[in-house]
């Protein structure tokens, strides 16, 4: 009884600090489902740079060729990498599993890296355009690196030779309660990397585009078979009004 | 009866062996139903609906689904996306559990507004309690099946409140889960009962709601008896068949539902995290809570009443009080007349008491606790109860307005 009342108050502990944090950086997107260039740059960065530790394997390679329009031989050459345990090429139709264990992960990293076929719909495009924008130099953290959006992050910036090293501006804020705590309000490039900001937010934009592809393979099918859908009913509604009508006109 | 001789060919030959024709008379081409059914009479026909469509999408879905703790996030993701039309069968079944409670709610409302659980059909209202509490049943095992973090820290949360009765709560939270924690052992029992057990319940219940329903015959927005004026063939003169009249104005109903319906199912599946939470999207793990766990949203009212009480036993009986007074409205309203066209102004303003409560207690038990949201919360749990206390001290002594003998 005792034990039960501490799980429930431990679950609802949480709760009671919930909302009272803002993070930075905090920026709005919008995702072109017709932008499919832009998916498959997305797709490149995401097997050149995030499927060395993170899996995606609800999803197919073939099924991503289909709906991002790249054909298998393509799809053989530049986005897959990985073999299976007899060494022969990963093949099209194959779930994009990776190679890494979730026990050699766990020695690594402390934390095994999630897999990222839903990523975008657990977090939401918003939060992973901003957290991939969010690492800063913190020499306090194992990796020399924090993140404005995930404090405290286990995962390294792989990105980081793309983007640079940002150092992080910040400022005292009233906490609400009587205290002060430090809030970001800036970054600062203090050693740049291969691209400039704005051809790096474009990376981004376009590897968050991909992983919300990969979340709702079809999320595109989904809408246009719903417009149908509308179209059709409304046809029937007036149909089905109309019908209504003829029955009714004699009952006063 | 005599139609069964005066049917010829295979209708005859059937009425010879099993009342088919006595039945579709008596439910619905010689079912008489007031003339005046309004908007408010669409919900009961679309709940039928509803309860088809989550009976054929959820026969689909267990054809591809694994009811295991390994495999049971992988297969829903696998009917996303590898089955063909997985991700609308899903959808729709996902869409329909909260479309029912809408749908249920509103009926429900009805009943109320118009005193549809009084006298003589308190028996009706009953079964129809009955058919909402083996919903929230089925709703809440249902939840667990796709195995995500909401799903089991959702689960985790409502049994352990089990944990929360003298004496019995430990073991029975053992004896509900089959495990020490949310295992396996859960899944595989909550999906047996969730596409096996309570599904026949809830068939067997609106089976009897509508049959109940067809012995007393329906009431109406004025309340009255369309029974107690009935033309020289004993059919009541304010009364028209079912089939064809309200069959064919619940198409219309049907069809402006689908469009509803298909809105949320084709442009908004996750209804902004009610309808499919966030959380839900990463698979269960019993080693790390989510930040906030709330119900979906059809559960909220009873789970904000249940938080707003700082004693976790009173609180657990006050939420299941909640639902159980409901059961015994029929015999809290002690009025007389039925419909609130006609009833005073003291019940009116209790009623709207009653639903401002409902709906900001459902709105207040999906957020996080705050000291303001906590206050309002018991004002409105305060408001809750307070309809059921209120209506039982003014109905007795009601000032009604006059009521009509006949529809006009």
């Amino acid at each position: 009884m005792k034990k039960v009342f501490i799980i429930v108050v431990g679950l609802l502990m949480p709760v009671l600090s919930w909302g009272a944090e803002t993070t930075y950086p905090n920026d709005k997107i919008e995702i072109d489902w017709d932008d499919k260039a832009s998916m498959q740059r997305g797709a490149r960065t995401f097997v050149n740079y995030c499927m060395s530790c993170h899996s995606a394997k609800y999803s197919r390679y073939n099924r991503v060729g289909q709906d991002l329009e790249i054909s298998d031989s393509l799809l053989l050459d530049n986005l897959i990498f990985t073999t299976d345990k007899n060494g022969n090429k990963t093949k099209v139709g194959e779930l994009m599993t990776i190679a890494m264990t979730p026990d050699y992960a766990e020695r690594a990293f402390g934390v095994v890296p999630p897999d990222l076929s839903l990523i975008a719909r657990s977090r939401g495009v918003n939060w992973l355009y901003n957290y991939l924008r969010g690492f800063y130099v913190d020499e306090t953290r194992p990796l020399g690196m924090n993140n404005g959006v995930f404090d405290k992050v286990a995962m390294p910036h792989v990105l980081v030779d793309l983007q640079g090293y940002q150092e992080v501006k910040t400022i005292m804020q009233p906490d609400g309660q009587g205290g002060e705590h430090e809030v970001i309000v800036g970054f600062e490039l203090v050693k740049p990397g291969s691209q400039s900001k704005s051809e790096y937010d474009q990376t981004v934009h376009d590897l968050v585009a991909f992983l919300d592809y990969l979340a709702e393979p079809y999320k595109q099918t989904r809408q246009n078979v719903g417009t149908g859908v509308i179209i059709f009913l409304f046809i029937l509604l007036i149909l089905t009004y109309f019908l209504k009508k003829e029955y009714w006109k004699d009952i006063h | 009866m005599s139609e069964k001789s005066s049917n010829k060919g295979l209708i005859g030959w059937i009425d010879a062996r099993f009342p088919l024709t006595k039945m579709w008379e008596e439910h619905l081409s010689k079912y008489y139903a007031p003339k005046n059914f309004n908007f408010w009479y669409f919900f009961g026909s679309l709940a039928l609906l509803i309860l088809v469509i989550q009976i054929v999408t959820g026969i689909f879905l267990t054809m591809h689904y694994k009811p295991d703790g390994e495999m049971a996030f992988t297969s829903v993701e696998y009917i996303m996306r590898d089955v063909d039309w997985g991700w609308l069968i899903r959808y729709l079944h996902s869409t329909g559990s909260s479309a029912f409670f809408i749908v249920v709610y509103l009926h429900m409302f009805r009943g109320v507004m118009y005193g549809s659980y009084q006298k003589p059909r308190e028996l009706i209202w009953l079964f129809g309690m009955f058919i909402y509490l083996a919903l929230m049943a089925e709703a809440f095992m249902g939840y667990l099946l796709p195995w995500g973090q909401m799903s089991y820290w959702g689960a985790q949360v409502i049994i352990s409140l089990f944990g929360a009765i003298p004496v019995i709560g430990d073991d029975l939270t053992l004896w509900i889960r089959g495990d020490f924690v949310i295992s396996d052992a859960t899944l595989n029992r909550f999906f047996a009962l969730h596409v096996v057990a309570v599904p026949l319940v809830l068939i067997m219940l609106v089976v009897m709601h509508i049959l109940a329903l067809h012995e007393v015959g329906s009431n109406n927005p004025e309340g009255i008896e369309i029974k107690n004026h009935k033309d020289e063939n004993g059919n009541p003169l304010d009364g028209i068949p079912f089939h064809p009249y309200y069959s064919v104005k619940d198409i219309v109903g049907v069809v402006v539902f689908l469009i509803l319906f298909s809105i949320v199912v084709f442009f908004m599946p996750e209804m902004g995290g009610y309808f499919l939470e966030h959380a839900n999207f990463v698979p269960a793990n019993q080693y790390q809570t989510p930040e906030h766990i709330a119900p979906v949203w059809y559960f909220t009212p009873y789970y904000a009443i249940l938080r707003a009480v700082p004693d976790k036993l009173i609180g657990v009986i006050l939420m299941f009080a909640a639902i159980f007074v409901l059961f015994i409205l029929p015999w809290i309203d002690r009025g007389k007349v039925h419909s609130i066209r006609y009833r005073s102004s003291a019940y009116k303003w209790l009623l709207a008491m009653f639903v401002i409560s409902f709906i900001g207690l459902g709105y207040l038990g999906a957020l996080p606790l705050s000291d303001v949201r906590t206050f309002f919360a018991r004002v409105y749990s305060i408001g809750y109860f307070g309809f059921f206390l209120g209506l039982w001290w003014i109905s007795k002594n009601e000032k009604t307005k006059p009521v009509p003998e006949r529809i006009q």
